[in-house]
């Protein structure tokens, strides 16, 4: 993955009712943020529907409060718990 | 390979319902190089010192926080022991009580919810400066709202020091009588075996063999520990244990990263994770209900001291495999005020004083945060500390005692603290045959063979 050296990749993350749209929405914002959106994985779990979605921000327009600010103000819209974390904390939590 | 969806969930499931913060970024202090002959020369260091530091503590959390997405739910800041200090100062008590008050106003500034390290390491003897900074806590914890004290009064190596706990008897109950509820005494721990970085409120200090700056993380799951267990009704011990130890490694692994980042954007050493199971007062986030959720049918009753030491033992395994850098107090904490199921084993009579002294000789802290009727003797009180610094001496671990006598209260009354820490019942101190003999021949307890190691 050398497109990880550059950037700053964070996840995404959905939950909640799958509904038309959300990924256009969150494409949407993204772009106008100037943040790449490098994979996208779903998934329905314990009743959830999960969304995880890979983000390059490292050249993005806004700090990472900002597009936090964003993503609440999308789920908030859609009925949907929207979080992001820098990848690197998953990384530490599941790989040995 | 790219984090799976399932591990992804995982995780923000654990933020989302869980109640999974990184509980405590402690920043260790060093303030030896600002001992002065003059109070105010002295004060003046400290202040700025504390001020410019927890700034950026906090300015930094903020940082880090928002970007791994995990709560940093408390910033606190630990210094050398403040009878360090004051050695070279007048030996009246109102030096030390102005010298807290200090302190206090620095932590205010820098908005800083508690301070460590009002306190002394007297666990053999007591000098001059030691003694009137003891004599001092009643005024300075009653008179400033961040202060934290901590006094050793015992180790294996040394034993107990027998005059010390007498006269911290009669301390924590003068400073009961000076607060409301009593409640002062819950920024007053005393101990055996002190951790010198702990980064947990009331015993947290930057003890004498630290750096400079010593950054110290206090990770915490309770809610992520009970659900696991839950999710895992009919498997055996063995498994279970390995289920625990499971996810307090990824927790740990979660705090590592998070205290190693935040030290490095402050330039500061980083210090240890502690990988204590802190309970909060919001539901679910309780030990008690953990040992529930393994068998047990309510906190006190028998089963509770072995499950408690499987679930520590597990909670050791997942966070030394995962940190290196494990150290401070790192078992379990089981406080009544601060834990909704131990307010309910309580309430319920499951859990008596006694039992809760039991539990304390497999896990930390100790007896933590509990109520006694405010006319408790002062002897009495310094006997139930001898009881439980015995436990930490002999057993080669950190034991403590947080003990509020509540004026004007009786056995179940419920008294509200408010905030963190909670709301506690009146336990029932069994002291109908009690002497104070035994504690009046004062001396120092010897340290027991188990100290001749070399």
């Amino acid at each position: 993955m050398p497109d990880q050296k550059a950037g700053q990749i964070c996840i995404v993350t959905v939950t909640g009712a799958d509904r038309v749209g959300i990924i256009a929405k969150l494409a949407t914002t993204m772009a106008r943020a100037n943040i790449n959106i490098v994979d996208v994985n779903q998934k329905i779990m314990e009743d959830y529907f999960v969304m995880t979605m890979a983000v390059d921000i490292g050249k993005a327009t806004i700090d990472i409060g900002e597009i936090k600010k964003r993503l609440d103000r999308v789920g908030k819209e859609m009925a949907l718990k929207i979080t992001i974390h820098d990848e690197n904390i998953f990384k530490a939590m599941h790989r040995v | 390979m790219r984090i799976s969806v399932e591990e992804v969930f995982e995780t923000v499931k654990m933020t989302l319902d869980h109640h999974f913060d990184i509980r405590t970024v402690t920043l260790g202090i060093n303030l030896k190089d600002c001992i002065d002959r003059d109070l105010a020369r002295l004060t003046k260091r400290v202040h700025a010192r504390i001020v410019e530091k927890g700034q950026l503590l906090n300015k930094y959390a903020d940082v880090v926080e928002q970007k791994y997405g995990i709560p940093i739910t408390n910033r606190r800041i630990a210094v050398t022991p403040a009878s360090l200090l004051l050695e070279p100062l007048p030996r009246r008590t109102s030096t030390a009580v102005r010298f807290a008050k200090a302190l206090d106003i620095a932590a205010r500034k820098a908005d800083i919810d508690f301070l460590g390290g009002f306190g002394a390491m007297v666990q053999k003897g007591m000098t001059a400066a030691e003694e009137n900074l003891i004599d001092a806590i009643p005024g300075a914890l009653s008179q400033t709202q961040r202060v934290c004290g901590f006094l050793n009064l015992a180790s294996t190596l040394a034993g107990i020091n027998m005059n010390a706990v007498v006269k911290v008897g009669h301390v924590i109950r003068d400073l009961a009588h000076r607060s409301e509820n009593g409640v002062g005494c819950a920024k007053l721990a005393v101990f055996a075996n002190v951790p010198e970085d702990s980064p947990f409120m009331a015993g947290a200090h930057h003890g004498i063999g630290e750096p400079d700056f010593s950054l110290n993380i206090g990770i915490s799951g309770p809610g992520v520990v009970r659900s696991v267990v839950a999710r895992n009704p009919d498997c055996d011990l063995t498994q279970l244990s390995e289920v625990i130890k499971q996810t307090v490694f990824k927790i740990t692994r979660a705090g590592e990263l998070i205290g190693r980042e935040l030290a490095g954007l402050m330039r500061v050493d980083f210090g240890i994770v502690d990988i204590s199971l802190a309970p909060t007062t919001l539901a679910g986030d309780s030990v008690a209900e953990i040992i529930e959720a393994m068998g047990v049918g309510r906190m006190g009753s028998p089963g509770t001291t072995a499950a408690l030491a499987l679930l520590i033992d597990a909670v050791k395994k997942g966070g030394a495999m995962a940190s290196g850098n494990v150290g401070g107090l790192s078992g379990t904490f089981i406080p009544v005020s601060e834990d909704a199921g131990m307010i309910r084993a309580v309430r319920s009579g499951a859990l008596s004083l006694e039992k809760l002294e039991a539990l304390t000789s497999v896990c930390s802290v100790g007896l933590d945060m509990f109520a006694v009727p405010g006319d408790t003797p002062p002897e009495i009180i310094s006997s139930i500390i001898a009881d439980e610094l015995s436990i930490g001496v002999v057993n080669n671990k950190t034991t403590s005692v947080r003990i509020i006598p509540v004026p004007g209260a009786k056995p179940g009354d419920i008294i509200h603290f408010g905030g963190l820490l909670g709301s506690a019942p009146v336990m029932k101190v069994a002291a109908r045959f009690a002497s104070p003999r035994f504690i009046e021949r004062r001396g120092r307890v010897p340290s027991p063979l188990l100290a001749l190691r070399n």
